[in-house]
Parts: C-alpha cells; structure tokens; sequence
C-alpha cells in the first residue's frame, strides 16, 4: 500500500541552523514588506531580490560547486523555500529556474550546457519559464502539437504555448514540443529545447488575469532557428524528462503555503481574543498545515533517500491545493470585514487578492483530476 | 524495537482479534484470552522503564502497538494500559502487567491515603484491575498521580460509546488508593486528556489504513456495469481524497508520538487529534458510499473500523475542542509568533484554561 511511504521525519539539525540564517537574511532585505506584496507569494517578481538570494548562495544551491550551487540536500533547500514562501518573499524571477530548469540541465545536459546555463541560474541572474500547455492541449499534455524541425546545424521551431508563467520576464524557455516522424507511441517523439527568447520569431504576449495581473502568457513560434546544442538529453525522450520533472516539484511548500499573507493578517485582524468560532476554525487551519508540513518533510526524505515518491508527492499537492483555497473561504466567514480591491485594511485587500488568485492553485502544476487519477492509479484502481 | 514490536503485535492480533471476536466483545465483554496474550508477551509494559520491569520503549515505539491495535478493532485497553504504565514509571512507580485504564476528565481529591469524587467515561472501568488519575490533594490543592482500584470503587455507571466500547463512570468515597506520587516534573495537569487524544489519534490512523485496504480492495472486485466499479472515475477521485486523508492522519498521529519522549507534545498531539478526526469523518462516509448496501450489514466488517472511528473523533477532546485551544494559542501569539511555532516541532505547551467555550 502506497499510504505506507508517509513517515514522520524531522528535519537534521543543520537545516534548522540555516533556518535561523535565512530568518535573519528575510528581516533584513524584507522589513516592513506589505502584507499585500507577499500575498503574491511565488508570484511576486523581483529581480533584484533574486540577485542577493543568488549572492548568499540559495538559489541553485543543489547544483554541483563546479556551477556555482552549493550541492545542498534536499532538505536545507526545502528549509529556504520554506522560509522564502512563509515570508512572502518576492522569489518569483528565479523560481523556476532554481526548481525545475537548474536540476534539469544539470540532470540531462552536455558538459557545455551546464557551463553555459548553470552559473547565472545560481547567481539569481538567468530567469526560466517552461513552455508545456498549448491552446488545446492543457492536461492532455501529449497531444501537443508545436514542433521542431532538423536543418543543417539548427532546428526550426513552429508553433504556440499558453499559460506559460514569466515568459515575458525571462532569458529562456524550456519547451516540449514534437520533433521527429509520427511516433508509434503518443508519448514518444518529443524533445526540450532551451529556447532564448530574444531569438527574431518569438512573440510573447502576456494575458491578463482575472484581477488584472500579468503573469501568464502566449508565446508564438514563427519559424525560430536554434542552434543544435538548444536541444536537452536526447531527442525523442522530452515526456520521461518532463515527467520526471514535474513528479518531485510537486510535493513542495509552495503547494500549501500560497495564503500565508492571508492567514497572517487574519490573525491579526481577529486579535489576542478571538471568539469561539474563530479560534476553533484558526487552530483547525493551523492544524491542516503542521499535518501538510510532516506530509511534504516525508516527501522530501523519501527524495533524500533516493527513492520516487511521484504517488506521495500527488496526495501533498492535491490536498495543499484544497487547503488554500478553503482559507480564504473559511476567512470571509470569521470577521464582517468586506474583501476590498483597493482601500480598506491589509486584511481586506489581502483577502480580496488571493479569493481572486485562488482557483489558480489547482491548476498549476497538473488540475485536482489528474492528481486524483494518479492517486487512484497508486491504490491499483486503474 | 519498533519493527519487531509491530510484526510480533500484529501476528497476535491476527491470531486472536478476528471480526468475529471484536464484535463478540462489543457491549462489555471482558476479552479475557486476548488479555492473557497481550500480558504474557509483556506488551502494556513497553514504556516502562528498565528498572521498574518495562522494556524502557519511547512513544516513537509504542505509536506501532496503538496503530495496531486501532487496524484490529482491539477490543482492550492496550493504550490505555501503556499511558498509565508510562505516567507511574515517570512518576517512579512500579508499572502494572494487568489491565489498566486512565481518568483523564475526574473530579477528585486524596487526603492523605484516601480518595473521594467520581471519574468519568473510563475506559472499560468496569474491567480493568485499577486506573490512573490525576487527583487534587485537599491539604494543598496539589495534582497527585493516582493508581486507584477498580473493585474500590462504591459506584460504576455502565456506559458504552458507538463502537460498544465500555466507558464507565466510577466514584469513590474514601477508597484508599493503590499508590501515589507527585505529578512528575515536566508533565501538564491535562497529561491523561492530551495522552488520550494522542492514543484516539494513533487508533484512527490505523483503522484508517485497514478501512483503505478494505475499500479500495473491495472496489477493485465489485462489479456493476460489466466492470470494477473501481474502473469508474467517480469511484476514483473519491478514494484518492479518502487515500490523502489516511495518508495525513498517519503521518499526524506518527508525529504526535515521535515528538512525545519526555513530556507530550501538546501542540503537536492537537494537530493530531484534528486531522485524524477530520479524516475519520470523511474517510467513514467514502467507505460506505463504496461499499453500497453490504457495509450497512452486521455480518460484513465494515462497520467495526467505522463504528469505532465515529467514536474516536469524539474522545478525549473532539477536533473542535482541540481546535479551539490551539486558534486561541495561536491568536495569543499574533502573526509575528506563528511560522515560529508552526517549526517549531510542537513541544509547546498548550494553554488548555484560556479554551473559549464552545
């Protein structure tokens, strides 16, 4: 039975002396930072504070030292993010980069590409996003039809993403799409490509939000040239690498901590007396938290132990998402403040902005279905 | 000792707490050859120390007998049995082979060797050879430890909870107790409630994990349609949700052990209690939709692990009432205190008299 990988583990007591480091860095760079720019959480864009994180070392920091990463283990990473999401830091520019693209060109790229891409990534400076959803292909990834097509030295790319999270702030795109004769298996034929976004036939367009931010975006490929060497691991092999990918990002903090802004100003706006209701549903919130904190800890040691833990990383992930989308729905209910877009407390504002933010939750990183299938598979339902 | 604890208990309690045994018990039968196992393998004495004739095992050990003994619908106070043994050995008593139960909400006070007042909903009070409270002495107004014996007492109130469970009301009126010591050093007054929930918590999560098998294992073979109604998307994405519930109740109710060593760790034991009750009551109402019009039978298990989970969730401290104590320490601490005590590993103390009420 699958249930058997959660394991109680604490985190070494190393993790926890970098805990009081990072703490100290967070007061220093961070005060006074509004409760209503740290409910952005790993939204928020700011270059300039990825810089400095790069400039401590804890950006990348699981990279080999020979690319500037510190060669971390997974659970001192998991103490810095953790930290950075509780705070509200602002970790939004380098994030993908040091979640998913730094391990994957370190995982599957050449010599020269780790030379290449790995030391800007580790000092804050080299921005990702990842180019995998088009406009009819979302959780039926596979069924992407953009394309890459071999001539001389280069490749030419065609065709379009969507929902590509800071395509329009980022050097690079990691992209999936086809390449190769049509494939006997749906699932074969793809590859990734590093794809600089300065390239001539790139055109990023962001799209709006429901609340008017711009995070997401529509990227149009119109006969790109990369290089050969664009391509990483090997050709054909794009959806076990993105798959790969995907299973372990998804068990980590920022799966369950998107509302802390919100539960922070909560408890400030109800007070050191809260009624009945209102302790009951804050001491039950808090509790769901501790409880996805010792699930998501386990994930990570499994990872620490080597094993791949894709089963328990969905149960984290889908139960995150569902508590950060009760908590604004549990907050209106505590306190007769009105949500407000503008004026209003920082309660009501931060209120107002993540309500707005948090049917997103369930849909970055693979939708609540998918996860529930991928759980039902693991209890040999499918 | 943890692995070797779960493979020998789990061996017994296959051997002799069959469904058709649990359910023979139910109503207040003594289960006196299981008893007579679990006394001879010297398992209530796991959290004793050495000196005192135990095994000196830490709750990090114990948390696989009471996960245990909740995925066999264990129709005996083992945990019970364990905290009691635990708290006398703490308190430099000698631990106790038979059965034992635990007080945690009484009224009593011990003036010098004798002891007054009444204990509420023990744990098989009718049965076991004596229970551990915690009493007040009436010259200082001072929590004592105590071992009192059942056949002392001058009233038993027979009660049962859902799952037929006997939990029984025993007054005393100047009965002379078995043994006493201060309330060790380190320990809150509220010890028995908090050491309670924390066993209610490990007892869910194993018959959490027993009701998962039993389920998932049932929709993999029923038929309707032509197909596994486990085939079915519908069927799917509710287990899943019943599968991350038991996943976070176990992983709750292990935490809540491991972090208990000297003292408990009230913080975490709260988060316990929470989550497990929480996963009891979505978990209870999955597994019946599933299982359909047979899990609503006597002669089907079903209802031995979710009768006993509708119980649990309410004993020692429902989830609101843990709920409520931890919002108030949390609101008390304002925004600033709560990340530091959330990572903080929960040892903290729980403020239990500054509760609203309910």
């Amino acid at each position: 039975m699958p249930i058997s990988q959660f394991t109680y583990s604490r985190l070494p007591p190393e993790a926890e002396v970098l805990r009081v480091e990072v703490r100290e860095f967070i007061q220093q760079t961070l005060a006074d930072y509004p409760p209503t720019l740290s409910a952005q959480s790993w939204m928020g864009f700011d270059a300039e504070f990825s810089k400095k994180l790069g400039a401590k070392g804890w950006v990348g920091m699981a990279l080999p030292k020979a690319y500037g990463g510190a060669e971390a283990g997974p659970f001192a990473r998991y103490v810095i993010i953790e930290e950075l999401l509780a705070a509200g830091a602002p970790v939004s520019a380098h994030w993908i980069a040091d979640r998913q693209s730094g391990p994957l060109i370190n995982r599957f790229g050449t010599e020269a590409q780790k030379q290449h891409y790995l030391p800007a990534i580790c000092r804050g400076e080299s921005y990702f996003c990842i180019g995998m959803s088009e406009p009819n292909s979302g959780s039926d990834l596979a069924s992407i039809k953009s394309n890459a097509v071999r001539d001389g030295d280069s490749w030419v790319l065609n065709g379009q993403k969507v929902w590509t999270t800071n395509a329009h702030h980022s050097h690079y795109m990691i992209a999936l799409v086809r390449t190769g004769e049509k494939p006997a298996s749906r699932h074969d034929g793809m590859s990734q490509f590093i794809v600089d976004l300065s390239l001539p036939g790139i055109t990023i367009r962001p799209i709006r939000d429901l609340a008017g931010g711009e995070h997401f975006n529509e990227v149009f490929f119109d006969n790109v040239r990369v290089p050969a060497d664009a391509l990483i691991g090997a050709e054909g092999k794009g959806w076990d690498q993105v798959t790969a990918e995907l299973a372990f990002e998804r068990s980590g903090p920022e799966r369950f901590l998107s509302c802390m802004a919100l539960l922070k100003t909560l408890i400030d706006a109800v007070g050191k007396e809260p009624n009945a209701m209102q302790s009951r549903e804050i001491g039950r919130l808090s509790a769901k938290l501790l409880t996805l904190r010792n699930m998501s800890l386990s994930v990570t040691a499994q990872l620490v132990a080597g094993e791949h833990p894709t089963w328990a990383a969905s149960c984290v992930k889908d139960l995150g998402n569902v508590f950060e989308q009760e908590l604004p729905e549990v907050a209106q209910l505590l306190l007769e403040t009105e949500p407000r877009q503008e004026g209003g407390s920082e309660y009501a504002r931060v209120l107002a902005y993540l309500t707005q933010m948090a049917p997103s939750f369930s849909l970055r990183g693979g939708t609540r279905e998918i996860l529930r299938g991928i759980i039902a598979r693991g209890l040999g339902l499918r | 000792m943890r692995e070797l604890f779960e493979a020998t208990i789990e061996r017994l309690f296959a051997d002799i707490a069959t469904s058709h045994y649990v359910l023979s018990c139910e109503g207040g039968e003594w289960p006196a050859e299981l008893w007579a196992a679990l006394e001879e393998s010297g398992f209530a004495l796991a959290g004793v120390a050495e000196d005192l004739g135990g095994a000196e095992a830490t709750w990090a050990d114990m948390y696989v007998l009471v996960r245990a003994a909740g995925r066999f619908s264990v129709p005996a106070p083992l945990g019970e049995s364990l905290l009691a043994n635990w708290l006398l050995s703490k308190a430099g008593l000698e631990g106790h082979a038979g059965p034992l139960s635990i007080a945690a909400n009484s009224v009593l006070v011990i003036d010098d060797e004798r002891i007054s007042g009444i204990a509420h909903a023990v744990p098989w009070g009718r049965s076991v050879d004596a229970i551990v409270a915690i009493a007040t002495t009436l010259a200082e107004g001072t929590p004592q430890l105590v071992l009192l014996q059942r056949s002392t007492a001058a009233q038993v109130t027979q009660s049962l909870n859902v799952a037929g469970e006997p939990r029984d009301d025993l007054s005393f009126s100047d009965a002379l107790v078995l043994a006493q010591a201060a309330l060790p050093v380190g320990l809150d007054v509220d010890v028995l409630a908090q050491g309670g929930a924390m066993l209610r918590a490990g007892q869910a999560a194993g018959a959490l994990h027993a009701l998962l098998d039993m389920t998932a294992g049932y929709a993999r073979e029923r038929q309707q349609f032509g197909k596994a109604i486990g085939s079915f998307q519908a069927i799917q994405q509710q287990l899943a949700v019943f599968a991350e519930q038991t996943a976070a109740a176990g992983i709750a109710a292990e935490a809540a052990f491991t972090e208990s060593d000297n003292g408990l760790a009230a913080l975490t034991i709260a988060a316990a209690k929470i989550s497990t009750s929480e996963a009891a009551s979505v978990a209870a109402g999955i597994a019946h939709s599933v299982h359909g019009a047979i899990g609503f039978t006597e002669e089907y298990p079903l209802h031995l692990l979710t009768r006993r989970l509708w119980a649990w969730r309410s004993e020692f401290g429902s989830a609101s009432l843990w709920s409520q104590r931890l919002g108030q320490q949390i609101c008390s601490g304002g925004s600033a205190g709560y990340w530091p005590l959330l990572t903080s590993h929960g040892q903290q103390p729980l403020n239990n008299s500054a509760s609203t009420p309910l």
